[in-house]
């Protein structure tokens, strides 16, 4: 096995890394405010990615384009399951609205098996095959396009939260929900608006990775305990965290995979949520639960 | 009390009696019901009597279901004996996660998340065991007999609705018993409140880590029954998360911490997703995922709209409490 | 005779130094009281004697056993009982329920659990409310079912946390009643946390104050009182009595 190889592996792996990472930052986002584990994000992650293949299909739209409209529909939805399904419901405890979305994600994953059948569909675009080399190693243009796109969409949220006056009433109702209604914030409202960014995070994230990967249903599941590995090995609550948990494990399946087996890739994933979760459930650079 | 009583010596003559005029096919529909009510309960020890939410029971129903299949598989060794190695093993794997997760501090979400973590290494795990039949899966001999034999636990389908009907009276006895004991009182007192549970003496990490021994050994069982009546295991199917979830259905749908929530919510959702999935292939309309998505609907609208279960307001209603 | 002993205790939590070298005694079959302004420690050092802190430097010795760093179950069955300023009762259980839970400390079946609970419940007025939920309880009553509890695992010594707050006048007397009962009936120490004077002047033989973290005298109530450190602390300087 030579070193091109591995190199070329790895740094396939932070390529990739940056799309899981960017899905992250959106469960990110969501648990870090509204505090509800969003057991459906990995399902909402495989909506975009058949979102993007239908209009692929039917209108012609490169994934990249597709991202607008996509990530705005998602919005849309992201704001009004929050409105409508778990604002009502937010004094229940706390299984109780993981169960809600549990329940969510059973829906959704079943309702996209009903709709588009088991087999993979995917994106066919002309530089999907094309590939840059940059000295000896070659990456594939659609990897580096799809990991542009998803630091551009993470750089895009990073400034939203820092710069506008919305982003820093949701910070303020992240930090301190009483605190926060006292000084007026429609608290609730900031909820559904962070879900729906959420959301279009992760629209924007499906889109890139559908130029990566074929999608199934049955990746929901998948996708959804993947974000969530990627979240508490990067930290709850650290956006910063989420997108270095991304690359971290887009590297680490990757030689994982180069080295031990494919089938491998997410046992590794699933070993390293356990030690995390015991040695360091904070994470890389989340604050402690 | 006393109608409850009489209530439920109804039913225990129903369900002994039901052989004699139900079909095979409602035969077969009444195992499964009691299959799940069963591992329901199993679930439903961990989750209703000590509160820590397992979301990655397939687990023990896999380890239980290989152990007992690979022995008979490979040595021939009988259900009875492979019964107490796949407990257990079960046992162990429940006390590790369980070790891990109380000495580490962990609860709520986050052990679920452990448990379901858990659960998908061993499904991939599993996958790559040739020595267990990898992917393709582990065949038991199936010897259609009509005469019980006991011993290999092979017979008619009768043999074994018998079997899950007695494991299931045995479980609700068993937590009937256990609910009203010291057990049962320092259970519910640390699923309430765990600081207080501690102020008054009680080793919570103890009880804790006995509530999901007796989860897990109960929960092996019924993957030895998987075994012996399916006679098949496939790892993703198995060890997949849609089995853990089918096996909290029942409880969050009839009642958490009740004694016969898993069995009324086992029964109501096998029976109707049953009745769906008939008439829409009376209408012709056969789809996969449509069972899975009525699921979904039904566990959402009892969330919302009855989170504690149908059975606790069913008891009010049938005058069970006076 | 000294059942608890708190030997210069001090603890501080990610550089905030919350108790600093506190001590005190407790003497057996005793009521004593510690009272300070808010933030002074008090709750802290409750913790810490109760096990949920281990302190970071000095003793607390009960019995002649050191105590620090135990685990609360193990303080429990050390012989000491505690009640939490936010009550914590178990909300789906019954009253009666609640207090066989503690009862099932020391009784060795259900049964002599429920008798020893339901003469602990008539001893707080509370046995007519038995089979209520405990979440349907009024908070004077939670507190009373928060006592009860702890009393099931029949205790040596009894730590009461701000118990009378929120508690009117008239009801704030019964509780004072009910301790002076049970202290006088069966000897049962008591170390109290409180804000409400009217309690802990009535009740308390001794008492300790606390500010900033630190032990600013100790006495009988008449004397603590007059102290002029204590008045400072609570009235501010150049206070005259």
């Amino acid at each position: 096995m030579s070193l091109d190889l591995v190199v070329n592996v790895a740094i396939a792996g932070v390529l990739t890394g940056l799309v899981y990472g960017l899905m992250a930052l959106g469960l990110s986002v969501i648990f870090g405010v509204v505090r509800v584990v969003n057991f459906a994000h990995g399902e909402m992650m495989t909506i975009a990615m058949y979102a993007a293949t239908v209009l692929f299909t039917t209108l012609g739209l490169d994934p990249f384009l597709a991202v607008l409209p996509v990530a705005a529909a998602f919005f849309v939805l992201g704001y009004a399951l929050q409105a409508g399904l778990i604002n009502p419901f937010i004094t229940r405890p706390e299984h109780s609205q993981f169960m809600l979305l549990v329940a969510v994600a059973i829906i959704l994953v079943n309702a996209l098996l009903m709709i588009f059948g088991p087999g993979a569909r995917n994106v066919q675009t002309d530089y999907q095959l094309e590939s840059f080399e940059v000295g000896r190693i070659l990456l594939d243009k659609s990897r580096v396009y799809a990991a542009a796109l998803a630091v551009a969409a993470a750089a895009a949220l990073f400034a939203f939260f820092r710069f506008t006056l919305t982003g820093k009433a949701i910070r303020a109702c992240a930090d301190n929900y009483l605190g926060a209604k006292v000084i007026g914030l429609n608290v609730k409202k900031y909820y559904s608006f962070t879900f729906g960014l959420g959301a279009a995070c992760v629209a924007v994230a499906g889109c890139a990775m559908v130029l990566l990967v074929d999608v199934t249903p049955g990746l929901g599941p998948y996708y959804t305990l993947l974000a969530f590995v990627i979240v508490i090995v990067g930290g709850l609550g650290s956006m910063t965290g989420a997108l270095l948990g991304g690359v971290l494990i887009g590297v680490s399946e990757a030689l994982a995979g180069l080295f031990i087996a494919p089938s491998a890739k997410s046992m590794f994933s699933f070993g390293l949520l356990i030690v995390v979760l015991l040695l360091r459930p904070q994470g890389l650079l989340g604050r402690k639960p | 009390m006393k109608r409850a009583v009489i209530g439920l010596a109804v039913l225990a003559a129903l369900l002994v009696a039901l052989p004699a005029f139900a079909g095979p096919y409602a035969l077969s529909v009444a195992t499964l019901i009691l299959y799940f009510a069963y591992t329901g309960q199993a679930w439903n020890v961990m989750m209703g009597f000590a509160g820590q939410l397992s979301l990655g029971h397939s687990l023990y129903v896999g380890v239980g279901a290989y152990t007992a299949g690979a022995l008979f598989f490979h040595y021939g060794v009988g259900p009875w004996a492979g019964l107490w190695l796949a407990m257990a093993l079960c046992v162990a794997f429940g006390l590790v996660i369980g070790f891990l997760a109380f000495r580490f501090g962990i609860s709520g979400v986050y052990f679920a998340l452990l448990t379901i973590a858990f659960a998908e290494f061993t499904r991939i795990g599993f996958d790559h065991l040739d020595w267990l039949g990898g992917p393709g899966g582990m065949f038991l001999r199936v010897a259609q007999r009509d005469a019980w034999d006991l011993a290999n636990f092979r017979g008619p389908p009768l043999m074994y609705y018998y079997a899950i009907l007695f494991l299931t009276a045995g479980a609700f006895l068993l937590c009937f018993f256990l609910l009203r004991s010291k057990a049962g009182y320092y259970w519910q007192a640390i699923r309430e409140n765990e600081e207080a549970a501690q102020a008054l003496g009680i080793n919570t990490f103890r009880w804790k880590m006995a509530a999901v021994a007796l989860s897990a050994a109960m929960t092996s069982i019924s993957g030895v029954f998987f075994a012996f009546y399916y006679n098949n295991l496939f790892p993703e199917q198995i060890f997949h998360i849609s089995r853990s979830i089918e096996i909290i259905l029942g409880p969050i749908i009839g009642g958490i911490g009740t004694l016969f929530g898993p069995i009324l919510g086992a029964a109501v959702l096998t029976l109707l997703s049953d009745g769906i999935t008939e008439a829409l292939a009376a209408l012709g309309w056969e789809i996969p995922g449509i069972k899975q998505v009525f699921y979904g609907v039904v566990l959402l609208v009892v969330v919302m709209f009855l989170p504690h279960g149908i059975w606790p307001a069913l008891y009010r209603r049938l005058g069970f409490h006076k | 005779m000294t059942l608890l002993e708190v030997k210069r205790v001090s603890k501080s939590f990610r550089g905030l130094q919350a108790v600093r070298e506190a001590s005190f005694e407790v003497p057996q079959g005793s009521i004593n009281g510690l009272i300070g302004p808010n933030g002074a420690g008090k709750t802290t050092i409750f913790n810490m004697v109760a096990g949920v802190y281990a302190p970071d430097s000095g003793e607390i010795v009960f019995e002649g056993r050191r105590i620090g760093g135990l685990r609360p179950d193990q303080v429990c069955a050390a012989g000491i009982g505690r009640t939490f300023q936010l009550v914590k009762p178990f909300a789906g259980l019954s009253v009666l329920d609640n207090v066989i839970v503690g009862a099932l400390h020391k009784e060795r079946t259900v049964g002599s659990a429920r008798a020893l609970a339901s003469s602990i419940l008539k001893k707080l007025d509370l046995d007519a409310k038995a089979h209520l939920p405990a979440s349907s309880l009024t908070l004077p009553d939670r507190k009373r079912l928060e006592v009860a509890r702890a009393l099931g695992t029949r205790p040596r010594l009894l730590l009461l946390d701000e118990v009378m707050a929120g508690l009117r006048p008239t009801e704030t007397d019964q509780m004072v009643q009910v301790f002076r009962d049970i202290n006088r009936a069966e000897g049962l120490t008591i170390l109290l946390i409180e804000h409400v004077m009217r309690a802990v002047m009535a009740l308390a033989r001794h008492i300790g104050v606390l500010h900033h973290g630190e032990v600013i005298a100790r006495g009988t109530p008449e004397e603590v009182v007059r102290h002029p450190a204590v008045l400072e602390c609570y009235l501010g300087e150049e206070t005259e009595v």
